[in-house]
């Protein structure tokens, strides 16, 4: 307890009290039963939010008006191309991250293309982006449902030690993302660029260089994202990212990020992920019908946000 | 009503502020009477801002009263000041630059409402920006953004002295003329002596101390929270006024050492129209002429060229100290810190990761170099005075190894002991071989440099070196034909 006031500073610590108080409700419910599969349960699923969340989040450090929305698009892409090349065959595995981890850098290229030389904001380049992509998934896939690689399939669905492997991934790729950000140049060249890009334009600060290299992480790990889900659930599906471009936006949100830039950090993405998995889970277990189930949903989210949102003071 | 004229607009009485270990405020007391013009002195971090803002009611004292008309106001606020007819021009410049200039009016003056206040307010605003400076060529219709930083302090400046119902009794002036020229400070201060004359008080603040011993009636020297001295202007002249801030300065301008720069390499060089603008290694150049003549430009053209927007220099030509901190200089959500470490990161750092250790090495050495006051450099930015965010700034062009550095007015609101400070930096970096240009808006910091570029009508329209530079020389250039 002696840094008490320290943590309760901490934007990221909101998120983590939610996730830990719904999952101790949930786990009442069931006598304690159901403890493990829940725990599971909310790392599998919560590491795909987290690993998009993280992609997000960079961007929206970047400041007022940087969001990626072709977020899911990208997902189905990657998703659908590599399962189609891989042609369920474990030799291609390889191969097939590889193709993914291509479609995010070029998905990331045109976002920043159409920002940077047509002038056009975010939001609209972005969006236009994902009609582009999303119709070039729908062209490949022509409703083809193929199987994964049986490695993959097994890999995507089995834990080590009693965790999820995708959690595993997730929590690889935030080590390299907390680094990135907290650690690192390119970490305060974003932050910079979130609170005055003049600012940060008259310190010397290379701009564009910062701001195109944020959409090609995002965008690739949107394709990671989508080329390991599509795995988990046993084939691309067309409307398979459709769920994420609100959840890595709201992961950011009630991460603790500073929604106006400048501001972010990684530990909020995994409360915020638990999280939305747990409320979900939550409101079954009690045996809430789904329209309720939505409205209390969104009513949880709103009460975070603000509790969260009244302590930002700590921030450096 | 003729009772009450000879009774203190403001009055306070044994006011104490402190904001956490730091006393602002120690127990001032101050009166202001009607028709008189106080002039009020110190350093930065004085307390002057603090008692400013205890007399226009954003702040509430801890201890001591607030009266006004002789009648003592418990419960004090901006609304109440306002009623009372107290405006205020802040060195923070607090126009909102979406809104054009009579909407902002129209925000100042909740008077002005109802149908037709747009008309209302252009003629409020207008009538005072033609009493304050008569042929300003300032349309109220334009949005306050497009306007230059000068004419922004114009219109607050107008905005501060106009009459849209409640008639304005007290203006307090902080730092009004830091980034007016010559002449449009005068017509700003002939205005005060007009309003004072016909019975309005004034409280004028500014570093500028000839301005504050030939405006005021009384002049109120502050330091650390307290009032050290209060007499009638006539009683104090430059030199005195110096002594009683305690400032170490040295007053006199220090003399040009005759240095032979012609023959320095050349390192940078731009052209547009009019002379075209060559720097050397080693020089300190001016950039004059009066405010708002494409000095900055050229400044912002220079970084440009230089800069790469896609990929890091690793060893940049040029670096850049802000004069509007607030639009290109820090970053607010950060700690000093790292506001003065962003530019040097390249140096900092190993494969892309920044060694923290040596961050906070180099940041509390020149926090030691340049006396930044405060006790953490891991504070917020913004918990220091606006000089010392300023002197932040010139710390992280002066640490990086840029052999360039352009100054955009960078001494605005920064007290004498510190322009001291600095201006021996400057030389002392220039004498190693670093180049120095530099806009600025007060005749002495021009009078420093080595070779002199006066701007007209967003043109180069004169050079002077040596001992060419001198206040009739850049008068003249600047106004053109005109003799001095």
């Amino acid at each position: 307890m002696i840094s008490f006031g320290n943590l309760a500073r901490k934007p990221w610590i909101w998120s983590w009290m939610a996730a830990f108080l719904v999952w101790f409700a949930t786990i009442m419910v069931t006598g304690g039963a159901s403890t493990l599969g829940l725990s599971q349960a909310a790392l599998t699923f919560a590491a795909f939010s987290i690993i998009v969340g993280i992609g997000q989040m960079f961007v929206i450090t970047l400041g007022p008006g940087n969001i990626d929305l072709s977020v899911p698009a990208t997902m189905t892409l990657a998703g659908t191309v590599a399962l189609k090349l891989m042609n369920v065959e474990n030799g291609m595995v390889v191969p097939g991250l590889l193709v993914a981890v291509l479609i995010g850098l070029a998905v990331g290229v045109g976002n920043y293309a159409l920002i940077k030389a047509l002038r056009i904001p975010p939001i609209i380049a972005t969006l236009s982006m994902s009609f582009i992509v999303q119709s070039a998934a729908i062209w490949t896939n022509r409703g083809l449902r193929i199987k994964p690689p049986s490695v993959l399939a097994d890999f995507t669905t089995s834990s080590t030690l009693g965790v999820p492997n995708v959690a595993l991934v997730a929590l690889g790729l935030s080590l390299i993302a907390w680094v990135l950000l907290e650690k690192s140049v390119y970490g305060r060249w974003i932050s910079a660029i979130g609170q005055s890009m003049a600012a940060a334009r008259m310190a010397g600060i290379p701009v564009d260089g910062a701001r195109f290299v944020t959409y090609l992480l995002c965008a690739v790990l949107a394709s990671v994202a989508g080329y390991l889900l599509a795995c988990f659930s046993g084939g691309a599906a067309l409307n398979m990212g459709a769920e994420y471009l609100l959840m890595s936006i709201a992961v950011v949100v009630i991460g603790g990020t500073a929604v106006a830039g400048g501001y972010s950090n990684v530990p909020g993405i995994w409360g915020a992920s638990l999280f939305m998995f747990l409320v979900v889970s939550m409101l079954n277990t009690y045996g809430i019908g789904a329209g309720v189930r939505l409205i209390m949903t969104g009513l949880i989210i709103i009460s975070v946000i603000m509790l969260a949102g009244g302590r930002r003071t700590g921030m450096r | 009503m003729a009772k009450d004229m000879k009774k203190a607009v403001i009055e306070v009485d044994g006011a104490r502020v402190s904001f956490g270990a730091v006393k602002a405020l120690d127990g001032v007391t101050l009166s202001v009477m009607p028709g008189e013009c106080i002039g009020l002195v110190g350093h930065n971090g004085a307390g002057k801002s603090t008692l400013v803002n205890v007399i226009n009611g954003g702040l509430t004292p801890q201890q001591g009263t607030v009266a006004s008309d002789g009648e003592r106001l418990d419960r004090y606020n901006i609304t109440i000041a306002r009623g009372r007819g107290m405006r205020c021009v802040f060195q923070e410049l607090s126009l909102c630059p979406n809104l054009s200039i009579v909407e902002n009016t129209r925000i100042m003056h909740h008077e002005l409402g109802g149908f037709g206040w747009r008309a209302k307010a252009a003629k409020v605003i207008e009538t005072s920006l033609d009493a304050v400076f008569p042929g300003h060529n300032i349309d109220s219709g334009q949005p306050v953004g497009d306007l230059s930083i000068a004419e922004r302090q114009m219109v607050e400046i107008a905005m501060a002295f106009s009459d849209a119902g409640i008639a304005p009794r007290l203006v307090i002036l902080d730092e009004p003329t830091s980034s007016l020229d010559a002449s449009l400070a005068r017509q700003m201060l002939d205005h005060v002596r007009r309003f004072v004359a016909s019975g309005g008080s004034v409280i004028f603040i500014s570093h500028i101390l000839h301005e504050i011993l030939e405006t005021s009636d009384r002049i109120v020297v502050m330091k650390d929270g307290r009032v050290v001295a209060e007499r009638p202007a006539t009683e104090f002249d430059h030199q005195r006024l110096v002594e009683a801030m305690g400032s170490v300065a040295k007053e006199e301008a220090f003399q040009r050492s005759a240095r032979e720069l012609a023959a320095a390499p050349v390192v940078l060089r731009h052209q547009a129209d009019g002379i075209p603008f060559t720097a050397r290694q080693g020089e300190i150049i001016g950039l004059a002429g009066l405010a708002g003549h494409g000095q900055t430009e050229l400044l912002l053209a220079l970084h440009a060229v230089q800069s790469n927007a896609w990929w890091p220099r690793r060893d940049p030509l040029v670096t850049f100290v802000a004069g509007d901190r607030r639009l290109n200089g820090i970053f607010e959500l950060w700690s000093i810190l790292r506001n003065f470490s962003i530019a040097s990161l390249a140096d900092l750092s190993q494969g892309g990761v920044v060694r923290t250790a040596e961050e906070a090495e180099r940041g509390a050495d020149w926090k030691r170099r340049i006396e930044i006051r405060t006790q953490d450099v891991d504070n917020g930015i913004l918990s220091l005075s606006g000089g010392n965010q300023q002197k932040v700034l010139f710390a992280r062009a002066l640490a990086t190894r840029a052999p360039v550095i352009l100054m955009d007015d960078p001494m605005r609101g920064v007290d004498v002991g510190t322009k001291q400070e600095v201006y021996e930096i400057i030389r002392q970096e220039a004498a190693k071989g670093r180049t120095f240009i530099w806009y600025s808006t007060e005749m002495d910091e021009v009078r420093l440099c080595d070779r002199v570029y006066v701007f007209r009508e967003r043109v180069i329209t004169a050079e002077l070196v040596g001992d060419e530079v001198n206040e009739i020389n850049i008068i003249a250039a600047s106004f053109g034909g005109v003799a001095a």
